[in-house]
């Protein structure tokens, strides 16, 4: 179970990302957090894995406060987190089986993975995922010759080979057509109902969350502003999520979305939706 | 459309630009009259290397078997020399690039190692060394290795400031070490510029390596050296050739190994 507790992050430039964003998440549970462009959802995930470390409140994991740990205890952490990322994140120049063994390199010693010395049951693991993602018989191939949507699939096989209690997914569908998008959230919701493990996954094309996700954040200027079953999401929720109008008093959104100065930009960034945050 | 007037420069840019030509051919003028050559030997040259050509031909290709070790040794030189300098350069390369150095100190310790090592010529290092350690291929060898150092890790570190940090990021997410981090995240991304650079810098010091003899500091130099103290210009054009032979060779394999590695 993952559990934020008013996690906000302030950039050293000054720029509020995040303010007081608490959620709990468990069982196997697909969350979609939406958000227009620049809206925190980047930073949120990045924050509970701490490759961005948050400035206030806490992340929890299974009871385990994550924020705060030391460099060690933190890494060990790490290995319960399997992510998935919008540019793919592979190490090009090696190849899939190297990739996908990657994800268990927090349980082996630093001689074993300088000589690519895995145990027999993480290789063994690790294959049975390339058939699950549809990439059998690719375990030789180096990433830089794949297409965007085999290398997300490897990805996927190199988070989930890690054994996490949670998937966190940063925008895995931006950098791909619609058609690949629609494999991917299918194999990211398929792997929560296999695996038993809830997946978080952040995401800017509304449709696919609706059609996808069992419960749905809505983040506006670095708050939470919904939170709620996909099914409740409503022509109004959108409009307090992507332009920060105010909720209608039969909303079900929380918080409130007080309009800001940034208004207009988030207007224009709605039209125009940016391929990328941050 | 009459009026209409246009120029490239104004006036002013005129006038820089001329100041500019007749400043860099004072230069010129100055330097030559300041360093007094005489070209004088200028018109006796084309005698000098003709007399020259005549006591070097024929080349005396019975001396070269006594020029086998020394050639070998010059490129064993070369070897240890270039292999030692990555290994001592790839820590100075992890310091000096600035998305991986730990602090400033270290930034800027790796950059003055890199400062140190290139602003010495290989022949001033070997002629320190035969001091410390006699002559010899030793001496030879780490002056090879000191002066290589600069080059390779300046060349690494620019590589490891260029490499894309999402890779490293994917490996960090797994909860890797910073080791894994070297091992996964940063060096796949630096292998081609690293066998590149490296083989590269090898063709450098076989051909430097070729005069270390001149200051006893071993390899086919030593043997270059006698022959031309003793005027046995036939055995210096045979050695010259066999040189020459090996340049090529080592040329050769150099832009072989960097065409296969990406």
């Amino acid at each position: 179970m993952l559990e934020t507790e008013n996690l906000g992050k302030t950039y050293p430039t000054g720029d509020e990302a995040l303010r007081d964003v608490s959620v709990t998440i468990d069982g196997r549970e697909v969350v979609a957090m939406i958000g227009p462009s620049g809206a925190g959802k980047s930073t949120f995930v990045r924050c509970i894995n701490r490759l961005v470390e948050p400035t206030t409140g806490r992340v929890l994991l299974d009871d385990r406060e994550l924020t705060g740990l030391g460099e060690d205890e933190l890494r060990n952490a790490r290995r319960d987190i399997g992510m998935v990322f919008q540019e793919y994140n592979l190490i090009e120049r090696l190849t899939v089986m190297e990739n996908v063994l990657s994800g268990r390199l927090g349980y082996v010693s630093n001689w074993a993975a300088l000589r690519r010395n895995f145990p027999p049951e993480d290789v063994e693991r690790a294959y049975e995922l390339l058939d699950l993602v549809g990439l059998d018989d690719m375990e030789d191939k180096r990433v830089d010759e794949l297409s965007g949507g085999q290398r997300q699939r490897v990805g996927i096989a190199r988070a989930v080979v890690q054994e996490p209690k949670i998937v966190l997914a940063d925008e895995p569908t931006s950098s791909l057509d619609p058609e690949t998008s629609r494999d991917v959230m299918e194999l990211l919701t398929d792997i929560a109902v296999r695996r038993d493990v809830p997946v978080l996954i952040n995401i800017h094309e509304v449709d696919l969350a609706e059609q996808y996700a069992d419960r749905i954040l809505g983040l506006h200027g670095g708050e939470l502003v919904f939170d709620g079953p996909a099914a409740d999401l409503t022509e109004e929720s959108k409009g307090v999520i992507y332009r920060g109008e105010e909720p209608p008093e039969s909303a079900t959104a929380v918080g409130g979305g007080e309009p800001t100065d940034v208004e207009t930009a988030d207007r224009r960034a709605d039209r125009e939706p940016l391929p990328a945050e941050d | 459309m009459a009026g209409r007037e246009w120029a490239r420069f104004d006036a002013r840019e005129r006038l820089f630009r001329l100041a500019s030509v007749v400043v860099a051919a004072a230069v010129v003028i100055g330097s030559w009259e300041w360093l007094d050559m005489s070209l004088r030997y200028v018109t006796s040259a084309p005698l000098q290397v003709g007399d020259l050509f005549g006591r070097m031909y024929p080349p005396d290709w019975g001396y070269l078997p006594n020029a086998v070790g020394p050639l070998a040794e010059t490129i064993q030189i070369a070897v240890v020399g270039t292999i030692g300098a990555v290994l001592l350069a790839a820590p100075v390369a992890y310091i000096s690039a600035e998305n991986t150095t730990p602090n400033r100190a270290t930034y800027a310790l790796g950059k003055v190692i890199v400062t140190v090592s290139r602003s010495v010529h290989t022949i001033v290092w070997a002629l320190l060394f035969v001091v410390m350690f006699g002559p010899g291929a030793l001496a030879g060898t780490v002056a090879t290795a000191v002066r290589s150092i600069g080059f390779v890790a300046k060349l690494l570190g620019e590589e490891i400031e260029e490499i894309d940090f999402g890779q490293v990021e994917g490996v960090r997410a797994s909860g890797a070490s910073p080791f894994q981090l070297l091992v996964y995240g940063i060096v796949p991304q630096i292998k081609p510029a690293l066998v590149g650079v490296s083989v590269y810098r090898w063709d450098i010091n076989v051909r430097a390596a070729t005069i270390l003899g001149f200051v006893g500091a071993g390899g086919i130099g030593v043997q270059l050296f006698q022959a031309i103290d003793s005027f046995a210009w036939r055995t210096v054009s045979a050695l010259l050739f066999a040189i020459l032979a090996v340049v090529l060779v080592s040329e050769g394999v150099s832009a072989y190994a960097r065409r296969k590695v990406r």
